[in-house]
């Protein structure tokens, strides 16, 4: 999902700027108060690691194949602060490198893999992994597959949203096809998620940050993070999937956006053929996603059952398997 | 300091600063991108600048094809959202226009410019230390983690006989698992190598 230039305006593209922007000196501050000097190799070995592990490609039906995105594994195991520099560190290179993802789109899918995919699937993972009970281990492989589908989905609607912010692509078509293509997108990338967490937890599992003790995260930076989440959705989403004008206008207004382009949909030739089945449409999409998030969550359940079978104990499979 | 990676069909793009390349570079893109939203004549402007530049340059015809390939393939896409809809040919029109000729003016600067050019311009703008550190050693590691997941790879590709699918995922999460179990224990080890020689 690597937007190129071209597509997002000028004014969607500087909004995301601004967004990622904030994200990563917020998560650059938290890495200098927290990371000891012996973690900041690991911060670009990391970088390296999620580059090279993008390159491995999993087999899918019909002799194609996908790869990992890798966002919601770094929060894993890294956290989220050393996450979002990793990613964006990741980006770039493939921005200014690989002429991977445009120039002055860089903001925007900063914002999309960097920020709203490594928060939203940090914030899904600590969730569920406290609320399921019972094998810590299970409970992690779940949650990790769970988060991964969710990350990836949330980028893509943070990227639909850009998209019919700047009036290239009108919402009533945007959402569904990416929200559509990367539910599929992500049912491999919480699979390899699950996976991968699962290894590093039964070889070396004093490597994933935070799994033995406390979240290594304050409070406040979670707070902040979240924020920053619901800030970005309201900007790029809201517009379109909720029925307040009134309440966004404000938000827009004091956020420097003029009134109008907070209701890009009115603006461009596509209002006359999105507006009559929007409410229905919404309700379908809505019913849908539900639909669709749940059989994630069964599935992640399953495969985290399937693979950490219940008579095992992870203490026991700790450290069995050095190289 | 000027470290150049590339020698070998070094053209007169590659000598210009790199901070000049990307300045002109983020124009053009931001130039392409304010154009009107349908097909306009002022889309000759950015057109001709790359044109020329790419004449008097020369760069290699396969590479640039096979990443503007890349790059096509995501771009096609997104116009195939709208091709429902006859309304939006125009606007779709104009952002193919404007991504191609955004990706193009990005795929000259990538190919003249080195990574390590750019990060010494990211470090005159003030860049955070943790990230310049991060950036650099990741490009530093890029190959050698990629050999060593290749290497890890055909070791297994080689041990296992059967390729079921189910095999096949279990097998590549030990893999990336593993990959990153040796990149902690690398980083680990380079840590020790910098205090080793003096690094604060």
């Amino acid at each position: 999902m690597h937007l190129p230039d071209g597509f997002l305006d000028a004014r969607t593209a500087l909004l995301s700027t601004g967004a990622a922007a904030a994200g990563i000196t917020l998560a650059v501050r938290r890495v200098k108060a927290s990371l000891t000097p012996r973690q900041i190799p690991l911060l670009g070995l990391s970088a390296a690691f999620v580059f090279a592990a993008q390159m491995v490609n999993f087999p899918v039906a019909g002799g194609t194949s996908g790869h990992l995105i890798g966002g919601v594994l770094a929060s894993i195991l890294l956290g989220p602060s050393a996450a979002i520099i990793v990613i964006t560190c990741v980006l770039m290179v493939q921005c200014l490198m690989f002429a991977d993802g445009g120039l002055l789109a860089l903001g925007a899918n900063l914002f999309n893999m960097a920020i709203a995919s490594v928060c939203g699937g940090y914030f899904i993972y600590t969730i569920l992994r406290r609320l399921l009970r019972g094998d810590p281990l299970r409970a992690a492989v779940c949650a990790a597959a769970f988060a991964g589908w969710c990350g990836t989905v949330l980028a893509s609607i943070c990227c639909a949203g850009q998209l019919a912010l700047s009036g290239t692509v009108s919402w009533s078509l945007a959402f569904p096809a990416m929200a559509n293509i990367h539910m599929l997108i992500g049912a491999g990338e919480g699979l390899a998620t699950g996976l991968i967490v699962l290894a590093v937890l039964k070889s070396r599992p004093e490597l994933v940050a935070g799994f033995a003790e406390k979240p290594m995260e304050s409070r406040g930076t979670v707070v902040s993070y979240g924020l920053l989440l619901c800030l970005g959705l309201a900007v790029f989403v809201a517009p379109f999937a909720c029925p307040w004008p009134d309440g966004l206008e404000r938000v827009a207004e004091s956020l420097g956006v003029s009134s109008k382009a907070a209701a890009p949909l009115v603006t461009t030739p596509l209002a006359n053929y999105t507006f009559p089945a929007f409410t229905s449409a919404t309700v379908a999409t809505a019913v849908a996603g539900a639909l669709g998030t749940l059989i994630a969550f069964i599935a992640a359940y399953g495969l985290a059952r399937a693979l950490v079978p219940a008579l095992k104990s992870s203490k026991a499979d700790a450290g069995k398997n050095h190289v | 300091m000027q470290a150049r990676t590339t020698f070998e069909g070094q053209t007169w793009l590659h000598r210009v600063r790199a901070g000049l390349k990307l300045a002109v570079t983020l124009a053009v893109v931001l130039f392409t991108v304010m154009l009107p939203r349908r097909p306009h004549l002022a889309a000759l402007v950015p057109l001709s600048f790359l044109l020329i530049v790419w004449l008097s340059a020369r760069p290699p015809l396969r590479l640039m094809l096979k990443r503007l390939l890349v790059a096509e393939f995501f771009i096609l896409g997104l116009a195939l959202l709208t091709v429902f809809n006859p309304a939006a040919a125009p606007l779709v029109a104009a952002a193919l226009i404007k991504s191609n000729l955004c990706v193009i003016a990005l795929l000259l600067l990538t190919w003249s410019t080195p990574f390590l050019e750019i990060l010494h311009v990211l470090r005159r703008l003030g860049l955070p230390e943790v990230m310049l550190s991060t950036l650099a050693l990741m490009v530093r590691y890029l190959p050698v983690l990629r050999e060593e997941s290749r290497r890890m790879q055909r070791a297994r590709a080689s041990r296992t006989f059967s390729s079921g699918r189910r095999l096949a995922w279990r097998s590549l999460g030990n893999i990336i698992g593993q990959l990153f179990v040796r990149s902690a224990d690398r980083a680990e080890r380079i840590y020790l190598a910098m205090c080793a020689r003096g690094w604060k």
